[in-house]
């Protein structure tokens, strides 16, 4: 498949891009003779989509506490699935490549985390400072080493077939066939307990209406991280010198490459992040359901190809609005109907695709 | 003849007509070279592959569309069967009127799968088509007032082909013959001849459209095909004939559950099986399958003898583990799509090629 597939997919003519002037007959520059670019009308729909799930959501559930355990808990896992997705949209984003075999990094993440914390929860103990210490210890090495699986990843796997989408779908579906067989060489192919150390046990109750809303430690701690990682990457794109480049690089290498940086390495770094983000997110997902199983990839993988689909594929915004919204609805119609719960999230992907075929932010270089 | 059969789509290579002349006729006389019941299994489980990898064939290797919900149409065929016979009572009207219910919801279902999202890019409807898969298995096992949810169904065959019915006092040929063996034949016949008519379709003008569009979709749109026309034809006809083959499947086992048909384990080794023995070859369908299934059942017991002699050293031990045969067949996988993209059978005919010159 060639990249000529992407006459359906641009956007109408009549559309500004962004960094281009908004078609509304604003002056290009603004008056005041500073030579500031001026920028696209932020996109606020999905955003009020967002925050009218949560606001309908309590008409809905009746009883404000529960409605507040709830929200707070979709948001909670929302988050941690934008962590795991956001590798993903960053790659796919940047380099054009969509890493099918993403799911690997995320159950190596889950598996590194259980040595570590295993290794670790003798010396920690009791002392709930240690514990603490421990799951950011398990983090960061997780996503090290993810990172230089993944750095090596691109280089044997994907290296060869940039721009090739066909090929990279088989070869990256490969890859993570192979990558959950060595998992399992040097883990085992049976579930993995991942228990929560005590500090993170346990919630904080919130009265509210006529009952307390529950709000887990751990959650608490998963948002915080979730909401870390978006601010950096936000930071990083849109402030730093590197993103400014890696931008640049996405929109026209060739120009990029001939005033005398090299864009491959930069790739390779955005790809060693991914994957290292992949590896944070599958320490928290595990840590989330308490437990890892081989096959953890794969399974994450639907979910987030959902997340990214929604959000526009390549979009950072659109992958965190979108993981928000499929964290949101599976809480909040896991209470209300269970059996519904099981499809709200590829309902939610249809109703957006309908309402916005290229998803909520479409990236509209491509 | 023979070339008229094949629709003028000669294996182009000794080395594979040889091959293809050697599985044939291994197949058909399976039930008396081979006795017992495992060996039987293992050639219906690779009849069953040969239609379903083809028939994904034609759409990825001839149209140049991955899809990951081909396991959908799979299970939809052999659901079909598997709830009409336990619904209706056993009997050949059952499994034809389960057989021609699948097929309508797989044409109908892949009509619209194609319509919705065939217009977009590749790797758009490779992820499209994976969480439509999924949500239809997350439905099948589900609704288990219908499909039996996670245990799946269990049902009796029409009176010919269950294995209660034995036509003849005497072996024949050294073979006690059953309803197991004409199970068996009626599988051969109807996998033969879908595969002769795949065969047609894709060596027909319309095959050539779908190539057309593989090598360069913008080219051929260009020229006046409507490119999503024919998209939509080529998944919604590579739907039907896996759907006949899902109900293949269900005939032969008397049972379907999720993870016999719709489970993604099975979606991969489809990957693998087209990919390994050469896309866009109809005849890598059935040299791939057989490598397969032959690997998947007795490969595991060669890397057992490679375990035993290894039992010591500590993790090279657990690499040629039995177990892990499949890390074996993905690095096979990797290593095809970058050096040998048109697989085994791509490699013998370049080779033929080459002895020519």
């Amino acid at each position: 498949m060639s990249a000529n597939t992407t006459a359906a997919t641009s956007p109408a003519p009549g559309r500004p891009k962004p960094g281009e002037p908004p078609a509304g007959g604003r002056p290009p520059y603004s008056a005041g003779g500073g030579q500031q670019v001026p920028k696209a009308d932020f996109d606020w729909k999905p955003l009020l989509i967002l925050l009218g799930l949560i606001v309908l959501a309590l008409p809905a559930i009746g009883s404000p506490s529960s409605w507040l355990t709830l929200t707070a808990a979709g948001i909670a896992m929302g988050l941690i699935i934008f962590v795991i997705a956001s590798g993903l949209t960053l790659v796919f984003g940047l380099m054009d490549v969509l890493n099918f075999g993403h799911g690997v990094f995320i159950a190596l993440g889950a598996f590194v985390a259980t040595s570590v914390m295993g290794g670790l929860s003798g010396w920690a103990g009791d002392n709930g400072l240690a514990q603490f210490a421990s799951v950011f210890a398990a983090m960061a090495v997780a996503m090290a080493v993810a990172g230089a699986v993944g750095w090596a990843f691109e280089r044997v796997i994907v290296r060869p077939v940039y721009g090739l989408h066909l090929k990279q779908i088989l070869i990256t579906m490969g890859g993570m066939i192979v990558g959950e067989e060595i998992i399992k060489v040097i883990w085992g192919p049976l579930q993995i307990a991942l228990p929560l150390p005590d500090v993170l046990r346990g919630a904080w109750y919130v009265p509210l209406g006529n009952g307390d809303a529950a709000i887990e430690k751990y959650r608490v701690l998963a948002a915080v991280i979730g909401l870390g990682v978006f601010a950096a990457m936000g930071h990083v794109l849109a402030r730093t010198k590197v993103g400014l480049l890696i931008r640049a690089g996405v929109q026209d290498r060739e120009m990029v490459e001939s005033l005398g940086y090299r864009i491959r390495r930069l790739f390779v770094g955005v790809f060693a992040v991914g994957s290292g983000l992949a590896g944070l997110g599958g320490v928290m997902w595990g840590l989330y359901q308490q437990s890892v199983t081989p096959q953890i990839g794969a399974q994450v993988n639907v979910l987030i190809f959902i997340v990214i689909i929604i959000g526009g594929l390549g979009s950072t915004l659109g992958c965190f609005v979108g993981a928000l919204l499929v964290g949101l609805m599976a809480n909040y119609t896991g209470f209300l109907a269970p059996k519904v719960a099981l499809f709200s999230n590829i309902g939610l992907m249809v109703a957006v695709l309908l309402w916005r075929p290229q998803g909520l932010y479409p990236v509209t270089n491509r | 003849m023979l070339s008229r059969l094949l629709s003028h789509d000669l294996p182009r290579s000794r080395l594979l007509g040889w091959a293809l002349v050697l599985i044939v006729l291994a197949l058909v006389a399976a039930p008396f070279l081979f006795p017992g019941a495992k060996a039987l299994a293992v050639a219906a489980k690779t009849l069953v592959f040969i239609l379903l990898v083809a028939s994904f064939d034609l759409l990825l290797g001839y149209t140049g569309i991955v899809s990951f919900a081909h396991t959908m149409f799979f299970g939809i065929g052999a659901y079909g069967v598997a709830v009409a016979s336990t619904r209706l009572g056993p009997g050949w009207g059952s499994v034809l009127l389960g057989f021609a219910g699948a097929l309508g919801i797989s044409l109908a279902l892949s009509m619209l799968i194609g319509l919705f999202s065939l217009r977009v890019k590749a790797i758009f409807y490779a992820m499209i088509t994976l969480a439509v898969a999924s949500a239809f298995m997350t439905l099948a096992s589900q609704l288990s007032d219908i499909t039996g949810g996670e245990d799946g169904l269990t049902f009796k065959n029409p009176l010919w082909i269950s294995p209660a019915f034995e036509p003849f006092e005497n072996p024949v040929l050294g073979l006690a013959v059953d309803g197991k063996v004409f199970a068996y034949y009626l599988i051969l016949g109807v996998v033969a001849l879908l595969f002769l008519l795949l065969l047609r379709i894709v060596n027909s003008p319309f095959g050539r459209v779908l190539q057309a569009i593989r090598e360069n979709d913008f080219r051929a749109e260009a020229i006046g095909y409507r490119t999503v026309v024919y998209r939509t034809w080529s998944n919604v006809l590579s739907a039907a004939f896996a759907t006949a083959a899902g109900a293949l499947l269900a005939l032969w086992l008397r049972y379907v559950g999720p993870d016999t048909t719709l489970s993604f384990e099975i979606m991969l080794d489809i990957l693998l099986i087209v990919v390994i023995g050469g896309m866009g070859t109809m005849y890598g369908a059935v040299v791939g399958s057989v490598a397969f299934v032959l690997a998947q059942n007795y490969l595991q017991d060669l890397l057992k003898l490679g375990a035993t002699a290894l039992d010591g050293v500590p993790l090279l031990s657990q690499i040629v583990s039995p177990d892990r045969w499949l890390l074996w067949l993905g690095v096979l996988f990797v290593l095809s799509v970058y050096h040998f993209p048109t697989g085994i059978v791509g490699r013998l005919r370049a080779m033929a090629l080459r002895l020519k010159a």
